[in-house]
């Protein structure tokens, strides 16, 4: 397939990356706010003003709204969204526009405020429903609806198959993991230490699901500037090269998934390292969009880091916290860190980070290639990209 | 707003679904099927999800299945449900492979008194003078009372 030999070659660049000013609990900004500072931000640290904009990319949120409330009259837009791993599909859909000559300077921006929404979430979410749409004609009136009973509902299966002990364990090894990394961010929500028993004792959400293994629900904005090669080597910072990328899904609501246990990572994995020409032990940084525990166990399986039913194995003793050997979500994760509702662009912005040496005390040695795998929807979409430091 | 919103959601029929909904109505549960692949299949379309075809008709389920897997919720997800948790979420496969989204009732909603692929039945719950929901509970055991 031709997809599987596109040969990026270095050819499209991120070359700017930022949060919102504030993020967490911010009652005090509205979601189009944290888009806004977060272009500008993204914008200080590429080096480019916002004139030099010419692609607008977003999810959720019109790109029209999002164009018009920042004054950018872009001649490529992309509003793709297939849920919180869009952003990830917005880097390769830019790289294309960028070498198809479309746009020259790609702006991807999010903002959310699932937090202090001034309309409550619950009631946006269900206003924004198209109640003739199957989800909610054959799902919700059974009250499988939100993001907690439907992933759990994946937890449950893959527990069955493969064992409800070590699937638990695998559970915890992650949130504690991904708490100690978010100890180390000090832009990070929740930094205090989280014991395994602490996790364990948690209250449920939806069974199988503690509080714990959910993410958080914050305030905050992101956004991720690329652009050509040439324009990329007079800017500011090191551009950081996107090297491969592939995206796919295949359902929209949790009761239409093939196989509760396997996600389109699966095939978006293999084929972002065949393009990107590397295996896994290339890799030095792993992001993975965690909604949820058992979304990173899952993922991982699915890209081939281990076989299926292996992750539990894979993950004990730590081995993706700060020190360990397989450096996982070291922002602290939508675990601990921020998750807005759509997290995907946040994975982004650290693999940017770490593959530029900015990050402080929580930097991975030598990290020279970041595997990063958005999932959208329920867990309906996989968007996998492999990004090279210079 | 909010009172909009506190409300159990209800089906809206679709015209390729108006027959699968009076029949619920009727407590009788009805899938499409592809007869060109001769499988049952689920949520209904006029078209094949799976091979395409418009060679597709109506068949009666007998109602049995076995749960595919489940959830406890035990937070309310939206403003309709605070009254309703502890509820049972499940996805009960049916026998001829057709995976339905459901509620599973008249068992204790505790992860020790449900495992997944056990038999279940359909049943239905009216929730209104239009509308009736097909939900699933365990299967008697033979000789067993109901």
């Amino acid at each position: 397939m031709k997809a599987d030999t596109w040969d990026l070659s270095r050819s499209v660049a991120l070359v700017g990356v930022a949060e919102s000013d504030e993020i967490g609990y911010v009652p005090h900004k509205s979601a189009l706010q944290h888009h806004a500072e977060a272009a500008h931000n993204a914008l200080a640290d590429a080096g480019l003003s916002k004139s030099d904009v010419d692609g607008i990319f977003t999810a959720r949120f019109s790109t029209l709204t999002t164009a018009e409330y920042m004054g950018i009259h872009p001649r490529f837009t992309d509003n793709t969204w297939i849920g919180g791993g869009s952003f990830e599909s917005h880097v390769a859909h830019a790289v294309a526009a960028i070498n198809a000559g479309y746009c020259e300077v790609a702006l991807i921006t999010h903002g959310q405020t699932s937090r202090s929404s001034r309309v409550p979430v619950a009631n946006s979410v269900l206003d924004a429903v198209d109640l003739n749409q199957p989800h909610p004609q054959y799902e919700m009136p059974y009250g499988i609806v939100g993001a907690p009973a439907c992933y759990a509902l994946a937890c449950t299966r893959y527990m069955h198959e493969y064992g409800e002990t070590r699937t638990r364990e695998a559970l915890a090894e992650i949130a504690v993991a991904t708490r100690r990394w978010a100890g180390l961010n000090s832009r990070a929500l929740m930094r205090e230490p989280m014991t395994f028993d602490e996790y364990h004792n948690s209250r449920w959400i939806a069974w199988p699901f503690h509080l714990l293994d959910c993410c958080l629900a914050t305030d905050a904005g992101g956004a991720v500037i690329l652009t050509t090669a040439e324009r990329a080597r007079g800017l500011r910072k090191t551009p950081v090269w996107v090297i491969g990328a592939a995206e796919a899904h295949d359902h929209g609501m949790i009761s239409q998934m093939p196989d509760l246990t396997s996600t389109m990572a699966r095939v978006t994995g293999p084929r972002a390292l065949a393009m990107a020409g590397i295996g896994h032990a290339d890799i030095d940084l792993t992001m993975i969009y965690d909604a949820f525990t058992s979304t990173v166990l899952v993922t991982l399986e699915d890209l081939g880091f281990c076989a299926k039913g292996e992750g539990p194995d894979f993950l004990r003793g730590q081995r993706a916290a700060p020190g360990g050997d397989f450096p996982m979500n070291t922002n602290g994760g939508g675990l601990s860190y921020t998750h807005t509702g759509m997290y995907g662009i946040f994975l982004l912005i650290e693999a940017v980070r770490q593959l530029r040496g900015e990050c402080g005390e929580r930097q991975v040695a030598d990290c020279k290639i970041a595997l990063v795998s958005g999932i959208g929807g329920i867990l309906s979409s996989a968007s996998t990209l492999v990004l090279a430091a210079d | 707003m909010t009172e909009r919103h506190d409300a159990r959601p209800l089906p809206v029929a679709q015209p390729e679904s108006d027959f699968y909904w009076e029949k619920a109505r009727q407590h009788e549960l009805w899938l499409r099927m592809c007869v060109d692949c001769d499988r049952t299949y689920f949520y209904p379309r006029d078209i094949c999800p799976r091979c395409f075809s418009r060679n597709t008709t109506w068949v009666r389920s007998d109602g049995r299945g076995v749960v595919h897997t489940f959830v406890i919720v035990h937070r309310a997800p939206t403003p309709a449900f605070r009254g309703a948790v502890p509820y049972v979420a499940a996805i009960v496969e049916l026998a001829g492979g057709a995976r339905i989204p459901t509620n599973l009732v008249n068992v204790e909603p505790r992860p020790d008194k449900l495992t997944v692929g056990m038999s279940v039945v359909v049943t239905f719950a009216d929730i209104t003078d239009q509308v009736s929901l097909p939900v699933f509970e365990p299967e008697p055991m033979a000789g067993e009372s109901r």
